[in-house]
């Protein structure tokens, strides 16, 4: 049996070492799961003929203590808005100047002066999306443009809810529920934020990722959850509609960066500027059903998206909609203990 | 002159000496791989937690050991107990308690029924109890929420029989965590049993019988006694990995309810306090140690020594 073992071990690292050569060039990928466009990967590494390597994240602070800790060998990261700032403040990033780059001109000019990267001198717009209300309207038919889908719950919603278990999200659309603001530390609205949140709880279901299937099976019937989801989920049950909770949501974009220690910052270039493409933005989009921030891109996005009320926020409830900034540490703190008391 | 003693005297000490020189890569590794993470960790429980996770080196705190058992109420500044941690650690130890019984319960008999059936048979039933090994712990995990939630097989057999009219709520309950650790944690327990009780001579059984003993009394003066070692081992396996178990109570439990493992995670995560994620770390550890150390001692005391 033993000379079998080696032979397969032996032809693994044969197929290894001659899977390297091919490639004349790499790039290292570090993203969310779910997130990259295999067909955009598979069109970048025929126009360059790069060998592309992408390895998955399920939050922020995982990709971030990651990175931190060294020894990684990604070339590209891939951070939501408020967590660039950080990522910039502890120097982890290349100043890469994609405002100079040739696809820049393609940057809708909503994204280019953001918050969070001023100018653009560090990423690139990939995604953006908002959380809010979805709701299967078969079962509830009343207004769904409120947090109080999930924070005061229909008597026909309860225990069919789930919320996602994200704390920033969470604790965002609660403050503005209870007519705060983001990284507030007035004790007495935080006071209420707590007893709603835990007075709500036990009306929900779950608070879990992977919504899509459980639409499909109506095992919930509402959740507060990202707008891409919803779209998904009401290709599967078409009685899914996606709310903007009036009171308030988050936004959030991802935005594509070189990280300092890349070990391919020319190929990594490239690919900033391959992804501010029109094209290759809409395949992104196509792929993950999210926006982009790419001008230009409609043109190649599936006809279903381009209209889908999920991804075009009305005029109206625009303002409601926010950044999320990090907030000062000793704010987080309060914030976590708030959630952890709710997840006890 | 060295005399015979002082003779015998020094090739001891070389011969101590070697042993040392000779374990010294093991010993290397120990260190290394075992206990320098560990002593990381316990220096990161004293420091002073970084503004966006980490730690601040070499500047120390005992805010993350505080953090453990006590908190400051967040609105009113007064010190009270930390009730959410507290909960979460008896609901942990609840479950793994619950999770080893259940698992005691399923894999005595499992063993019991391999270890009686004829020995080239044997072979082919413990490798059907190794199979779900072969899968991963997350795959596992996902099948048994298959099985159990609402569409799932269970309930829909049920109302398809008509036992129950409308289905039941099991998937993100306490319940569905305890069912998938009992699922995923069985073999751990029917492979120390079955080692302990193959080695049962059941010609004593017999006598038993012979000398009026009824099932009962067979059973718990006779087989018990023979596996209890079996039954420590296998309550040990299961017992300690349930307590720090992260994925089930995730995918099964909804994320609504934590557990430890599950409240390390987010001070590691989106809580940014690693020295008390560290701290929590090592109160699970504490916990695991002081549990080992009751049932060594109670395996002692009544002589476990038939095995």
């Amino acid at each position: 049996m033993k000379w079998k073992l080696t032979a397969v071990l032996a032809g693994a690292a044969l197929f290894a070492a001659a899977g390297a050569a091919h490639a004349e060039g790499e790039l290292n990928i570090y993203n969310w799961g779910n997130y990259t466009s295999p067909e955009m990967i598979k069109k970048f590494e025929e126009a360059y003929k790069v060998k592309v390597t992408i390895t998955d994240y399920d939050s922020n602070d995982t990709a971030l203590a990651k990175v931190r800790a060294g020894g990684h060998g990604f070339d590209i990261v891939v951070p939501s808005a408020n967590y660039v700032p950080i990522w910039v403040k502890e120097g982890l990033l290349l100043e890469s100047r994609p405002d100079q780059m040739e696809n820049f001109k393609n940057v809708d000019d909503r994204w280019v002066n953001v918050d969070w990267d001023p100018g653009r001198h560090y990423s690139v717009p990939w995604q953006w999306g908002l959380t809010g209300s979805t709701v299967d309207t078969s079962v509830y038919k009343g207004d769904i443009n409120t947090s109080a889908i999930w924070l005061d719950p229909p008597p026909e919603l309860v225990g069919k809810i789930n919320v996602a278990p994200e704390m920033n999200d969470v604790m965002f659309a609660t403050i503005r529920y209870m007519g705060g603001q983001w990284c507030t530390d007035d004790k007495e609205l935080l006071k209420k934020v707590r007893d709603k949140l835990l007075e709500a709880k036990p009306k929900w279901i779950a608070m879990d990722y992977g919504t899509i299937e459980k639409f499909a099976s109506r095992d919930y019937a509402a959740a507060y959850y990202w707008n891409g989801a919803a779209m998904r989920s009401r290709e599967q049950n078409p009685d899914v509609r996606f709310g903007y909770p009036k009171e308030g949501f988050p936004f959030f974009m991802d935005s594509a960066a070189i990280l300092k220690d890349a070990k391919n910052p020319d190929n990594a270039k490239l690919f900033l500027n391959f992804v501010m493409d029109p094209e290759n933005a809409a395949m992104l989009s196509n792929f993950a059903k999210y926006a982009n921030g790419i001008k230009g891109s409609d043109a190649f996005m599936d006809p279903a998206m381009k209209d889908a009320p999920e991804l075009n926020v009305p005029a109206e409830f625009q303002a409601a909609g926010e950044f999320l900034q990090s907030c000062a540490p000793e704010v987080t703190d309060i914030y976590t203990r708030i959630w952890t008391e709710l997840l006890k | 002159m060295a005399t015979p003693r002082e003779i015998a005297i020094a090739a001891e000490r070389r011969d101590i000496r070697n042993r040392w020189l000779l374990s010294s890569p093991a010993l290397l590794i120990i260190a290394l791989a075992a206990v320098g993470p560990l002593f990381v960790m316990l220096l990161y429980s004293f420091m002073l937690k970084g503004d966006y996770g980490d730690v601040k080196p070499w500047q120390f705190s005992g805010d993350g050991w505080f953090g453990v058992f006590l908190q400051r109420d967040i609105f009113d500044d007064t010190l009270t107990v930390a009730d959410a941690h507290i909960t979460i650690f008896w609901r942990s130890v609840k479950l793994s308690l619950m999770t080893t019984l259940a698992t005691l319960f399923l894999g005595f008999p499992t063993a019991y029924f391999i270890a009686t059936r004829p020995p080239q048979r044997r072979d082919i039933w413990l490798f059907l109890v190794t199979i779900p090994f072969w899968t991963n712990i997350l795959i596992r995990t996902f099948a048994m929420q298959e099985v159990i939630r609402n569409e799932g097989i269970v309930n829909s057999v049920m109302v398809w029989l008509g036992l129950i009219s409308a289905p039941v709520q099991i998937m993100y309950t306490d319940w569905a965590i305890l069912f998938g650790m009992a699922y995923v944690y069985l073999p751990l327990m029917v492979l120390p049993l079955y080692a302990s009780m193959e080695k049962i001579d059941f010609r004593l059984v017999e006598a038993g019988y012979d000398l009026y003993a009824t099932r009962l009394q067979v059973l718990r003066r006779i087989i018990i006694p023979l596996v209890k070692p079996g039954i420590i081992a296998g309550s040990i396996l299961v017992f300690i990995p349930s307590l720090g178990a992260y994925v089930t109570p995730r995918v099964l439990g909804g994320g609504k309810n934590m557990m430890l493992g599950n409240l390390i995670e987010l001070q590691f995560g989106q809580g940014r306090n690693w020295p008390l994620g560290a701290a929590l770390s090592i109160t699970l550890m504490i916990i695991v140690t002081l549990a080992l150390l009751v049932y060594v001692r109670n395996a002692s005391k009544t002589g476990g020594g038939h095995g």
